[in-house]
């Protein structure tokens, strides 16, 4: 649980569910939101993780 | 006339009031406004998030007038309120900076305190009847 990847996920579980609720009043526009956005942060990670691949630390 | 302008001063001070509540219990301020569901979420969520990043060896950064740096994260941490008087009560948040998950507990730490912040400007706009 505590790999770069897995704290990726649940941080953006927490901030997900935290902005669906904030911007959305009915509970199903909270869920799609809030499911959109986790998918945008979780795959925005891996894209831009692998962007950063190729290039020397 | 004068009942009016009586009627906004205590409507401003109950807004300041329920926006103090919100910040010291993360979602009591969207309960106060009869938004249970947001703030129950609210309450979960962000506790949640700050235990988690206390739990990674985050750290609650003191006020350290010489970094600047330092007194924005303190007042980021600050945000929370009520578990970050608790974290400090009982001592924990100290960090451990050799810690592997050190830099992600800040975090979760900080951000669950932006995160309230963002949660009490809500309430301010709900008290203020534009949302």
């Amino acid at each position: 649980m505590t790999t770069h990847l897995g704290l990726m996920v649940i941080f953006a579980l927490f901030v997900s569910i935290v902005f669906a609720v904030l911007t959305r009043d009915e509970p199903r526009q909270q869920v799609l939101f809030g499911a959109q956005l986790f998918g945008g942060f979780v795959g925005a990670g891996i894209l831009i993780g692998w962007l950063l691949y190729p290039l020397p630390l | 006339m004068r009942a009016a302008a009586a009627d906004r001063v205590q409507a401003t001070s109950t807004t300041y009031l329920i926006c103090a509540v919100a910040w010291f219990i993360p979602g009591a301020g969207h309960l106060w406004l009869g938004r249970p569901q947001k703030g129950i979420v609210f309450l979960v969520t962000l506790t949640l998030m700050f235990a988690f990043g206390l739990w990674l060896e985050g750290r609650l950064f003191p006020f350290e007038i010489t970094q600047p740096l330092v007194i924005l994260a303190a007042i980021a941490d600050l945000g929370i309120g009520l578990p970050y008087v608790v974290a400090k009560g009982l001592g924990v948040g100290a960090g451990r900076v050799v810690a592997i998950t050190y830099e992600y507990g800040n975090t979760f730490v900080i951000v669950a305190g932006l995160l309230n912040m963002l949660v009490v400007l809500d309430a301010f706009d709900i008290a203020k009847g534009r949302k």
